[in-house]
């Protein structure tokens, strides 16, 4: 690991690269993936605060995933982040990793962790190895000729199926709100670049509409062991069903793509639809629509399209499947 | 168990005394590193205020381990994969490895030398020792830490229950089924929370 400053926010001159709960900043320090001189220390900007109101709910940036998982008016208003945040990590790291850390955790692409190897997101211009290398976690959504890796984390897909937005401080002050369909970048040529956000910008809360679809949102994760693993590939849905008709649909696919994945064409099409299973295995073919395998990762297709249609029927006729120990 | 227990612990702390003496380099940093990342800190641990210079990238595994002569809590992978290093911070679990020790100052470090009264064990060593919760033992301060944790946050329902809340805990010898009985042994003589 790089020697570095370790200072407060707030501090003047102080750097860009921010702490909160550190679980994934040490491990890239650790692995040389990279070495910030200055650490600008979350821990004292008053960054918490969990409110719920018939509107919205208001995560401040600094809670952790067990306590944004176990609040009371999450588990009512918008379940799915709950089950999200209880299906990530372990117990240790939930006390530990935060909201805005978790919307930026970086890929968990071995060649990008490993300094021993070429990486166009870690080293531009380097190559991607795991294009014709091992590539079973890999994309088959938005991704590049310069890059296949997946944005790993659990919570933001959820987020996205909800319609999220993502609350940023710039630097100088000044506050914007951005939806987080439009916060993450797709790798292009530039996998390096996976956000919008801007040097020294610090998210400060995740702002989720309240509607009836999140009060039935459901998250599905699918993996390769039964707890404490990324995930190959999941669903978030919200959806609004009156009289067994659709009303509002809002899908999300997670471990596919470089981003958490919007699937506005299977949200389109379910609108209207009866809420049966012939409706939910078609938005789950949709879902997938362009999808394409780099080689180990083909299975990923099938997974994802079932991972949607099952957290459809779950999402009408919840059965005790999705229940978070 | 109580006999091996103290004589085991004096040779540890002889041999991690040395290491702590100020003027000897630690050997996890081999090269000096940039004046202006070395820091004095006090942590307090187990109830007790300890102050050190430390380098700014100690993590709270190598303060507790390589500062101190708390070498209970077990370095398995250093990257947050399997919970050997698990310690309470102000009561809740975390992995001291992804934890800087320079940002534990203010807070109340637990370790497993903590729990034990004297040569009284905490009731979820006892129940590791009874229920032979253990083989090599490598990761059984880790299991422990979050067995205690995990009885205080109340998810203790099933044995699969259990087993999910503990999962952030590998145990390589397979000692999974004797942890889990320990565990419920605890729990079913803990008045539920109020
Ligand atoms: C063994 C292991 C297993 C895991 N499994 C899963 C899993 O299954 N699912 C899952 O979703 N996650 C998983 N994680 C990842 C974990 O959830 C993340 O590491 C965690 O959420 C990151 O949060 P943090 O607060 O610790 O971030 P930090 O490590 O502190 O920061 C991460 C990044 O975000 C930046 N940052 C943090 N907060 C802000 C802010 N407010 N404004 C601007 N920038 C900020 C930091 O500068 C840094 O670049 C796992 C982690 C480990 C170690
Ligand atoms: S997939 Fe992306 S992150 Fe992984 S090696 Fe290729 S360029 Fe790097
Ligand atoms: S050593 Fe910390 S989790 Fe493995
Ligand atoms: S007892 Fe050997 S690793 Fe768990």
């Amino acid at each position: 690991m790089h020697a570095f400053q370790l200072i407060a926010a707030g501090t003047p001159g102080a750097g860009t690269t921010f702490i909160a709960g550190g679980t994934d900043l040490l491990q890239l320090m650790k692995n040389n993936v990279i070495a910030p001189d200055q650490v600008v220390d979350l821990a004292g900007a008053h960054l918490r605060g969990i409110t719920a109101t018939s509107i919205e709910l208001r995560l401040g940036a600094l809670e952790t995933m067990a306590d944004v998982a176990a609040h009371p008016e999450v588990r009512r208003g918008w379940p799915a982040i709950s089950q999200a945040l209880l299906l990530s990590a372990s117990p240790q790291i939930r006390n530990m990793g935060t909201m805005g850390g978790n919307l930026l955790q970086r890929t968990r692409c071995v060649y990008f962790r490993d300094t021993a190897f070429a990486c166009n997101k870690r080293h531009p211009g380097s190559g991607c190895p795991a294009i014709a290398g091992e590539n079973r976690e890999h994309a088959i959504l938005g991704a590049s000729d310069s890059c296949i890796a997946t944005h790993p984390s659990d919570f933001p897909v959820a987020l996205m199926a909800m319609g999220a937005g993502v609350a940023i401080t710039a630097a100088g002050g000044g506050t914007r709100v951005v939806p987080l369909a439009d916060f993450y970048r797709l790798p292009g040529d530039t996998p390096e670049i996976e956000t919008i956000l801007q040097p020294g910008d610090v998210i400060t809360q995740i702002v989720v509409p309240a509607s009836e679809a999140a009060k039935r949102s459901v998250y599905m994760k699918v993996r390769d062991r039964s707890s404490f693993a990324y995930a190959l590939a999941s669903a978030a849905v919200a959806i609004e069903i009156r009289d067994n008709r659709i009303l509002h649909a809002g899908i999300a696919l997670g471990g596919v793509a470089p981003m958490p994945w919007r699937a506005a064409k299977a949200e389109q099409a379910l609108i209207g639809a009866t809420a049966d299973a012939a409706a939910f295995e078609h938005a789950g073919r949709l879902a997938t629509e362009g999808a394409r395998a780099a080689g180990m990762n083909a299975y990923k297709i099938a997974l994802a399209q079932r991972a949607v249609t099952r957290a459809l029927m779950e999402a009408a006729h919840p059965t005790a499947e999705t229940g978070v120990l | 168990m109580t006999d091996l227990n103290p004589t085991r612990r004096t040779v540890l702390c002889a041999v991690a005394g040395m290491s702590v003496l100020p003027d000897v380099p630690q050997n996890a940093l081999a090269q000096t590193p940039p004046s202006h990342t070395a820091l004095s800190v006090t942590l307090r641990i187990n109830g007790a205020d300890i102050a050190r210079p430390i380098e700014v990238r100690t993590t709270l595994l190598e303060f507790l381990r390589e500062q101190t002569a708390l070498t209970g809590t077990k370095k398995g992978c250093d990257q947050g994969s399997c919970g050997a290093c698990t310690v309470h911070i102000d009561g809740h679990r975390v992995v001291s490895c992804l934890t800087l020790a320079a940002r534990c100052q203010g807070h109340e470090v637990t370790t497993i030398e903590g729990l034990a009264q004297g040569d009284v064990l905490h009731p979820m060593q006892a129940a590791f020792v009874a229920h032979d919760g253990m083989q090599c033992g490598y990761c059984t301060p880790g299991q422990v830490m979050s067995a205690v944790a995990l009885v205080k946050e109340g998810h203790t329902g099933t044995d699969d229950e259990i087993r999910e809340w503990m999962s952030g805990n590998l145990c390589r010898c397979g000692a999974y089924p004797n942890i889990v009985a320990a565990i419920r042994d605890v729990a079913d003589h803990t008045p539920a929370r109020g």
